[in-house]
């Protein structure tokens, strides 16, 4: 999406679809929701703005009946009685397309779209060629191709998430929730689902619809709403005159600096170099397909691609963590094309990676052990096999201090630390070795936006203390801000590689699709 | 014809099979019925069992308390036919042993999110304790199983004797049990819900069904099949209660049940097999073609169940959210 | 900009921690979250109580029934010594169930693990009986690499192939079963009972045979000594880290470089390597030779203990001492009321399940178990 669409808004006095009133919502201590109310007509398409963790998700999840407000009303139609769950939800009209896609991978599309209202020959025997007639006859309406009888698992996200909205569709909708339906979609698909978006606006589906995109919002809502710790910090019924830079500051309660601030780079010699490597994924396809690239001291290299393109695969492999078929990684002078993760470390690679709950952290573990976790047997934190303690406090307090890692004391579980502070952890214990490579994957997701700069400006001081830094990340913006040089990942392997100031988003856009 | 062409494999190994079968058959008619019906005998608690687990695990429960459904339920079968008089009182009360320990496991695993492994564990050791416990000697049943000749099915040569005539309650249970979960799975309603919230209970949830309730249900009823299992060891296999007599076959057929991948036919099948390697071992013992010591043949089973796995594992897939206890709003 | 309304309405606070905010590591978290001290306490009252009951159906008065236990457990003449050399064995198959489960693995053959140690012991024992004391050690470390080395079949088979140790290591408690009964009536059958067909094996001499120090016996002190051990491995060494690192979280103990597989075999190693002490100790401090009744129930109750200590290796030590007086009691019980003496089975069995369900937690502490996420057992993967 490159220009700005001015959004038509149909003055219409529309039927008041959903309206919810004072609504509050608790996990123990922590208020998830705090007196929400937002209204919404047939026909409209509202977004709801908010950074993760603004409390987005847990509100729509009341609304599709997935957890129960402690307080507020829920109006459908006119109707407040309490949602019970999402069956009830659906047989009032409201359909969902979660963020994480709701379909059983080992089912085809015809069995997923008819799983929970399923038609049957009697018997409760299902009758699965009409389902495959609901879906041909769903997907040629709405133009969304898909074939009823692949199984999920095979098909591409983009085409998953055509599911999702047939599934959705399916129920006679009137009110269509978008949970982040753009994280895992090419600029180009984006455009693609805002048509679809405009389109069953004009048939009369009202649309909500997260995002923590402020463009595409500009570009398809009708209304906003922004969300901040819980609450409704501001809403705007007139989105013409509105730019991003507003939106960002209802967003964050300040003005932001949407760039990253650095100098240009001064690349040295070759730290990695990666020739043509094949890796697989966890169901046995080659998801590394002739991957090639080098990184130099002191220059940040970004890798930009849909998810699902490799780069899981390639970072794992990289950090010794996955086997690879063939083709050779070289740290300077030092083969580590076979080397385990633990080689990989001590040979001077730092990985911040993209799943820090499963693999960056030990939730149960407390903070100071956590940030010794592949350090643990060295000195001075142990001695002979004997782990010294008191290095490893020392260890904990200085880094706590240096990178701001907001938390009681450094006995504090990991676990029980927000997504920013979590990341911070892996952050200090990555750079602090002083690594020679550092690989970042997603290093911001889910993080909240004073982190953002905060680990931003942590891996430019890495890149200007001369470590040679690879960042993988589907945040397009923020690999164009911070990388020297672009490189363009699609089926496993580089397909460009750009100069990030003056590469075009749309050039970019067609590159991760796969379109060269 | 087109499933033919779907299924190769398995219409081959079918087909290979009986060719096989009955050209053993022709050459030696007496020791070939012995060794399938003894084959069909062993495997017929092993088939209840393994559709427990079958169960279970298609809905996101692991059951390692099969073992002890089993026990008790011989147990209570047992003792409950000694007592009444009645055959059929001890198969009911077998069958409600077996649905009770269910229901027990089902609420700690589902509703109480226990770990389903550790569950599994101490039901095991609650089932010994109380066999151990209430274990009087000397008891004996009323009368033995009745068995039955199916008409014209039991006059085949070969499938006839060993499948159809002298058949039991259980051996038809077993039977019926197979083929009825087998379509249940992969053509009703209830299948695929239930394949739903084994694999991916949120998609379950989101799409209105409710997953707790569909796993409570169905780990609960499949106690049923253990109890019947139970029941005929103690019934039919051996007309008498022992301490431990399950000696690990709720642990045998979690194994060919991973050897079925989790499909009840070819878990069936897998159970056949597991029953005439045993026929075989104790066949060439018999015929004094090899001589191993008796207790080291009776390991067999064991030792085969390991290189099972060993093989199996990572060929085939579980379940996608086997063992993970669902939490409603939890993506 | 339009309608900024509500700006600023927020008061400064934490942003909220999403639901699934939980701690990891299932089954460790689950014993770590669930049991205390007043936990088990209760549930041994409770499971004391339904006993009471039991015995009370059986025209027995229970406090007779339990006073008789524990006089015979402790207060006659050589009691506690019998109660100590039961207890010997059941701390050590306690730490077999320990040791595996920090890791993450459920180690249910300690019934197997023990028995081959036992058979191991008793006829290393007995080789080098003339040895004297160093005979008994060259008969302990037998029977630790019996167990071991069994164990480590299961361990290996999970760390390569993925097979669920419960199932394998039940299979090879049978398969050990079929072994020592062949061994005991073949190969190793002593020469006195090959006539009578007695299933047994030679009589180790009595200078290698493991006895008391002033009424203390030092099979009883090498296990408590390990359980300080296995403690102080834990909690002290990269070893230790290693164990729990794995155990808390696998993918990340993969990400910090440790050895997942090594460590697995290993945690089976350790434990099957205590649990074929504890076998060898039986035969050489108990039978003085291995029969097959010598393996009782000690391995499974290995397992009640380790729950019942929290998987803490010091804390085996008094629930594998409690088990030892409610088995060493048993016998003098049913002398006294005959009451069977698998009542104790029953009151194991009670007691377990009372600490394992989370609703004794929850009444007690009223701390809310749908809270609770126990997903370790990497069933399937």
């Amino acid at each position: 999406m490159t220009e700005v669409t001015t959004p038509t808004y149909r003055g219409v006095p529309n039927e008041m679809l959903l309206d919810i009133q004072g609504l509050s919502k608790s996990f123990g201590k922590v208020q998830a929701n705090r007196d929400i109310t937002i209204q919404v007509r047939r026909g409209e398409i509202v977004a709801l703005l908010g950074e993760n963790g603004a409390g987005k998700s847990t509100l729509v999840n009341q609304i599709f009946g997935l957890i129960k407000p402690d307080t507020g009303t829920v109006t459908i139609k006119g109707d407040s009685t309490p949602i019970k769950d999402p069956r009830d939800a659906i047989a009032r009209g409201i359909g969902m397309v979660h963020q994480h896609f709701q379909l059983v991978p080992v089912m085809t599309v015809a069995e997923n779209m008819i799983l929970g209202h399923e038609s049957t020959r009697g018997g409760g025997i299902l009758d699965l060629e009409s389902a495959r007639k609901m879906v041909r006859r769903l997907s040629e309406k709405h133009g969304l191709a898909v074939d009823p009888d692949v199984e999920i698992e095979d098909l591409p996200v983009g085409t998953q998430q055509r599911v999702e909205i047939l599934k959705a569709l399916s129920r006679d909708v009137d009110l269509l929730i978008l949970d982040e339906p753009t994280a895992v979609l090419t600029p180009q698909e984006t455009d693609e689902l805002l048509g679809v978006m405009k389109d069953l606006a004009n048939a009369g589906t009202s649309i909500v619809f997260i995002t923590h995109k402020l463009r595409e919002v500009l570009a398809v809502a009708d209304r906003t709403y922004v969300l901040r710790h819980g609450a409704v910090v501001g809403q705007s019924d007139d989105l013409t005159n509105t730019t991003t830079t507003d939106l960002a500051e209802m967003m964050v309660g300040r003005s932001v600096e949407l760039r990253v601030d650095k100098t240009p780079a001064q690349p040295a010699g070759v730290v990695l170099a990666v020739d043509d490597l094949h890796v697989k994924d966890d169901r046995n396809l080659m998801a590394v397909n002739g991957f090639s690239l080098t990184v130099r001291a002191g220059e940040i290299v970004g890798v930009a691609g849909v998810e699902g393109n490799g780069q899981r695969e390639l970072v794992e492999a990289l950090a010794g963590m996955r086997k690879v078929v063939s083709g050779s990684m070289m740290l300077e002078d030092l083969d580590l094309t076979k080397a385990n993760p633990y080689e990989t470390h001590h040979a001077g690679v730092g990985h911040v990676p993209e799943d820090r709950e499963k693999h960056g952290l030990v939730g149960a573990y407390s903070i100071a052990d956590n940030l010794v976790l592949n350090e643990f047997d060295q000195e001075p934190y142990a001695k002979n096999g004997v782990r010294q303690f008191d290095a490893v406090r020392a260890n904990a307090e200085a880094l706590r201090t240096e990178y701001d890692i907001r938390s009681a004391s450094i006995a504090q579980s990991a676990g029980s630390l927000s997504g920013g502070n979590k990341q911070k952890v892996v952050v200090a214990r990555e750079m602090s070795f002083k690594p020679k490579l550092l690989m970042a994957a997603q290093p911001t997701r889910g993080v909240d936006v004073g982190s953002i700069e905060f680990i931003h400006k942590q891996i430019v001081a890495a890149r200007d203390g001369g470590a040679a830094v690879l960042l993988v990340s589907a945040e397009l913006d923020e690999v164009l801000s911070l990388s020297d040089r672009l490189a363009v990942i699609h089926g496993g392997k580089i397909v460009a590689e750009l100069d990030p100031k003056t590469a075009d988003r749309t050039e970019i856009g067609r590159l991760m699709a796969g379109d060269h | 014809m087109s499933w033919i062409t779907k299924n190769k494999t398995t219409v081959g190994a079918f087909v290979g099979v009986m060719i096989a079968a009955y050209l053993f058959y022709f050459i030696s008619g007496v020791k070939a019925t012995s060794m399938f019906a003894y084959a069909w005998a062993y495997a017929i608690p092993l088939v209840l069992a393994a559709m427990v687990g079958v169960i279970g695990e298609r809905s996101g429960v692991v059951n390692i308390g099969i073992e002890g459904q089993m026990l008790v339920s011989a147990f209570g079968a047992f003792f409950a036919a000694a007592y009444s008089g009645s055959l059929l009182v001890g198969i009911l009360v077998g069958m409600g042993c077996g649905l009770i320990l269910g229901g027990f496991l089902a609420w700690t695993s589902v509703k109480w999110r226990m770990d389903q492994i550790i569950a599994g564990v101490v039901l095991n050791i609650v089932a010994t304790g109380i066999t151990s416990f209430y274990y009087k000697p000397g008891q004996q049943l009323p009368g033995l199983m009745p068995t039955w000749d199916v008409p014209i099915l039991s006059k085949i040569p070969l499938l006839g004797p060993v499948f159809f005539s002298g058949v039991g309650v259980f051996a038809t249970a077993a039977i019926l049990a197979t083929l009825a979960i087998h379509f249940a799975l992969f053509y009703t309603r209830w299948g695929l819900r239930t394949r739903s919230v084994g694999e991916y209970p949120s998609a379950a949830d989101t799409a209105g069904i409710n997953v707790e309730r569909l796993r409570l249900i169905n780990v609960t009823l499949a106690g049923i099949l253990a109890g019947m299992a139970g029941a005929y060891l103690s019934m039919d296999g051996s007309s008498s209660f022992e301490r431990g007599m399950t000696a690990g076959r709720g642990f045998l057929a979690l194994a060919i049940m991973i050897m079925g991948a989790w499909r009840p036919l070819r878990a069936g099948a897998a159970a056949l097999l597991f029953g005439f390697i045993s026929a075989i071992g104790n066949q060439l013992q018999a015929d004094k073609i090899i001589t191993v010591a008796p207790q080291l043949v009776g390991t067999l089973p064991y030792i085969m169940t390991l290189v099972v796995l060993a093989v199996a594992a990572g060929k085939v897939r579980a379940p996608g959210a086997v063992g993970q206890p669902f939490v409603k709003g939890d993506k | 900009m339009t309608d900024l309304t509500k700006e600023s309405a927020a008061p400064a606070s934490p942003p909220p921690a999403k639901p699934e905010d939980k701690p990891s590591g299932g089954a460790l978290a689950f014993l770590f979250s669930h049991q205390s001290g007043i936990v088990i306490a209760v549930a041994l009252l409770v499971a004391l109580a339904i006993g009471a009951i039991l015995i009370r159906y059986q025209g027995v008065s229970p406090f007779y029934a339990y006073e008789t236990l524990v006089k015979e457990a402790l207060f006659v003449d050589g009691g506690l010594e019998r109660t100590l050399v039961k207890t010997a064995p059941l701390i050590l198959t306690g730490l077999a169930v320990v040791l595996p489960l920090r890791v993450g693995l459920f180690n249910i053959g300690g019934q197997g693990q023990l028995n081959l140690g036992a058979i191991a012991g008793a006829w290393l024992g007995y080789l080098f009986g003339g040895w004297g004391p160093l005979g008994a050690v060259i008969g302990m470390a037998a029977g630790i690499v019996a167990g071991a080395a069994v164990a480590a079949i299961a361990g290996a088979l999970k760390a390569w192939r993925g097979v669920h140790e419960v199932i394998s290591t039940i299979m090879l408690n049978s398969i050990s079963v079929g072994i020592t009964w062949w061994l005991v009536q073949g190969p190793l059958q002593a020469e006195s009972a090959k006539v009578s067909h007695i299933p047994q094996t030679e009589e180790i001499p009595e200078a290698a045979r493991v006895g008391s120090i002033v009424g203390i016996p030092v099979s009883f002190l090498i296990a408590v000594a390990l359980a300080a051990l296995c403690w102080w491995v834990l909690g002290r060494t990269t070893l230790g880290f290693k164990f729990d690192t794995v155990g808390k979280n696998k993918h990340a103990a993969v990400y910090a470089g440790v050895p997942l597989n090594k460590i697995i075999v290993l945690s089976m190693v350790f434990g099957g390597g205590l649990a074929g002490l504890a076998g060898a100790l039986e035969a050489q401090g108990t039978l003085h030779r291995f029969e097959p009744a010598i393996t009782g129930s000690l391995g499974f109750d290995g397992i009640t203990i380790a729950l019942l200590a929290r998987i803490n290796p010091v804390a085996t030590i008094p629930a594998a001492f409690l088990v030892g007086v409610l088995r060493t009691g048993a016998g003098g019980l049913q002398f006294a009321t005959g009451i069977a003496p698998e009542i104790v089975d029953l009151l194991l069995a009670l007691t377990l399940l009372m600490v394992s369900i989370p609703v004794l937690g929850k009444w007690i502490f009223r701390s809310r178990a749908d809270k609770v996420q126990a997903s370790a057992t990497s069933w399937g993967n």
